[in-house]
């Protein structure tokens, strides 16, 4: 071993302290936030497999401070003994997941159609209308954005009364198109002004229309966008509570809808509650983590120009 | 990007023969009189004058969206390639016309009117006593106030979202991981956080939240017990899931920051703490306010959390304006009254945001 010629300079020795210091630091702060973020989740999981006492003591890990039983799932007639014999639970959360999945992906996809087509109407051409041009059209579709849910909620509860349209599925995606729309065109406004309008020039200098144009050239370009946008209309419609709970009742239900109707009854059986909770969550779980990149492309897309 | 003017030009030599154009106006005029009809004769019968017997108004609806089909094929049939273009926004505009306008307008016919829906009398007109009742509705401006405070936490939330961005915009590993993590709570129905969070995490008996105030030498943790300690525990309810809205957005605008910026910074002298003040933070102020706008607009909704956790209570603290008019519906079936809370409410925002996207311009003006 021979002694190290050249050292730091003992001014150099601190901030190397003072480096790891800000990497503790940091890592500290990721994983406090990232446990603040992903503990609920793993309590709602373990909570579904826990038995009444384990839940009454507040047990946190499964094996070491309780067994694992089904009994959540049992109760939804999800588990693996329950699952081939008829369950009504079971039936019931079935036609709950379908209708939420209908409607979102519905309305999300009428929202990402009508938006696209209205945001690139309004990056390419001009329009008049009465007195509005292109910026008031925009911001009328916009503005749409900070209507409140309340202000329609009554006077729509009253039109579907009259049109019979209460409690169906149309009903709902009506609203939820309208209620993502302004996102959507948000968005893809904002990707269409970022391709340029040379290569539609060439296109129907090439001898195709403008909607051809727009089909062939311009849609293959913006699908990342339009992706975003559906996933983004999708995580909103998913979720949608309000106009749920006021404008269904028996037929239409969302999942949210029935997890907030387990309320009642007979006292509360957490574990049951878990596991519904979990089963209504785990879909955007999934998209949550497999298509990350997209939610966050879309959210990004407005606040940056 | 300019606002005016086609960016695409096309030329082309549309011959529309007069018979085309003639048939063009002839559909929507049609389908406009067949729309009229039909709505007159659905009156008639609503009134008795005509009794058909139909129950609901779907054909209305049905001629009405016949109406709107024929509107957008003319458009194309009368003006050709022009009328192309109008089919790009037409549908989109006819869409949130006839799903908001529509409903606005009837909206404030409800709210000058009592209307219980329960009650076969159907609506009453009944002038401004919708107005003299909210004027004296305590738990309507109790509401009004507690939105003042749930706003005000928006500032604190942007503080850790904006902090949470310093984070994940620092060279770190396992990136990936971390932002996934950080957005899943907004993948979260609120009805689903309440009930776990709120319902079974905060549980005074066996809650892990509970315990650990417990272990940290809080004797009672009960935290709807106070109305300040309930209100404070939805707003940490509703930040958890809207903070990673917010981070991603500052995020974005963090690395659209070149990097050099704060090198040159450092060149000079600067330490991070002023490298960030007298730096990032002034490059970062249009995304700021575009982002707390948003969260604004977000928060004036907010509604889910307390509708299933505390239904406003205790004695109204946790109310904001949506779930004060969702019970207020619930209890009394009341259409009108709400109707009217509700206009107000729409009323005072939009005041709100004028004024606050006035001062927003202002303030982002002299940065550049």
């Amino acid at each position: 071993m021979t002694d190290q010629i050249f050292h730091d300079h003992p001014n150099d020795r601190p901030a190397r302290l003072g480096w790891y210091a800000s990497r503790v630091a940091i890592y500290g702060m990721l994983l406090l936030w990232a446990a603040i973020c992903l503990f609920p989740i793993y309590w709602t999981i373990t909570t579904s497999f826990k038995a009444a006492p384990d839940v009454m003591k507040g047990t946190l890990i499964p094996w070491v401070d309780f067994t694992p039983k089904w009994l959540g799932w049992k109760s939804l007639g999800l588990s693996p003994d329950t699952i081939g014999s008829e369950s009504t639970v079971r039936q019931e959360f079935m036609v709950r997941f379908m209708n939420s999945t209908v409607i979102s992906l519905t309305s999300s996809a009428a929202a990402v159609i009508l938006g696209s087509l209205a945001a690139y109407g309004l990056s390419r051409f001009s329009y008049k209308f009465l007195w509005m041009r292109n910026p008031d059209i925009s911001f009328f579709f916009l503005s749409q954005l900070i209507l409140p849910p309340v202000v329609l909620a009554l006077p729509f509860l009253v039109l579907y009364k009259e049109l019979a349209l209460l409690d169906t599925r149309i009903g709902l995606i009506l609203l939820y198109t309208l209620s993502v729309l302004p996102i959507v065109i948000w968005i893809m406004r904002d990707q269409f002004a970022g391709i340029p309008h040379e290569l539609e020039e060439a296109a129907l200098v090439d001898g195709l229309s403008i909607w051809g144009a727009f089909l062939t050239i311009v849609l293959p370009i913006a699908l990342p966008g339009m992706v975003a946008a559906f996933i983004l209309s999708l995580v909103l419609t998913w979720n949608e509570y309000f106009f749920a709970a006021l404008l269904t009742s028996t037929h239409a239900n969302t999942l949210p809808v029935m997890v907030a109707s387990q309320t009642g009854s007979q006292g509360i059986s957490w574990w049951s509650m878990a596991a519904l909770s979990f089963a209504a969550i785990i879909p955007l779980i999934i998209i949550g983590v497999l298509l990350e990149r997209y939610i966050i492309k879309g959210m990004a897309a407005g606040a940056v120009k | 990007m300019s606002d005016t003017g086609d960016l695409l030009h096309v030329v082309t030599n549309d011959d529309i023969s007069p018979g085309r154009q003639a048939f063009g106006k002839a559909i929507v005029w049609a389908s406009l009189a067949l729309l009229a009809a039909t709505a007159l004769v659905q009156t008639l019968d609503r009134t008795g004058a005509l009794p058909i017997g139909l129950s609901n108004w779907r054909p209305t609806l049905y001629a009405y969206v016949l109406f709107s089909i024929c509107l957008c094929w003319s458009q194309v049939l009368i003006r050709g390639e022009q009328g192309k273009r109008v089919l790009f926004v037409l549908p989109a505009a006819l869409f949130v016309i006839s799903l908001v306008v529509f409903p606005l307008i009837f909206g404030m016919m409800i709210a000058f009117s009592n209307w219980n829906l329960s009650s076969p009398d159907g609506r009453q007109f009944n002038g401004l006593d919708n107005v003299r009742q909210m004027w004296s509705d305590p738990f309507y401006w109790n509401a009004l106030g507690n939105m003042v405070w749930y706003l005000l936490a928006i500032i604190v939330e942007y503080a850790i979202a904006f902090g949470l961005a310093l984070l994940l915009n620092a060279q770190i590993r396992a990136r990936k991981f971390f932002r996934v993590a950080f957005l899943l709570p907004l993948m979260l129905s609120p009805v689903a956080v309440s009930w776990m969070v709120g319902k079974s995490m905060l549980e005074v008996r066996f809650g892990p939240i509970a315990n650990l105030a417990r272990f940290l030498g809080w004797e009672d943790p009960s935290f709807f017990s106070s109305p300040e300690l309930a209100r404070a525990t939805i707003m940490v309810l509703d930040a958890w899931t809207y903070i990673p809205f917010m981070m991603i957005m500052i995020l974005a605008g963090l690395q659209a920051i070149p990097k050099d910026v704060q090198e040159a910074a450092r060149v000079d002298g600067a330490s991070a703490w002023r490298g960030f003040w007298e730096v990032t933070f002034p490059l970062m102020l249009p995304v700021s306010i575009t982002a707390i706008l948003i969260r604004i607009i977000f928060k004036l909704k907010l509604a889910d959390i307390i509708i299933n956790l505390t239904s406003g209570g205790p004695g109204g603290a946790t109310d904001s304006v949506t779930s004060f008019i969702y019970r207020e519906y619930r209890d009394r079936s009341n259409v009108g009254y709400g109707t009217l809370l509700a206009m107000v409410y729409l009323v005072l925002i939009i005041i709100f945001m004028t004024i606050l996207m006035k001062l927003a311009d202002r303030w982002m003006r002299p940065k550049y």
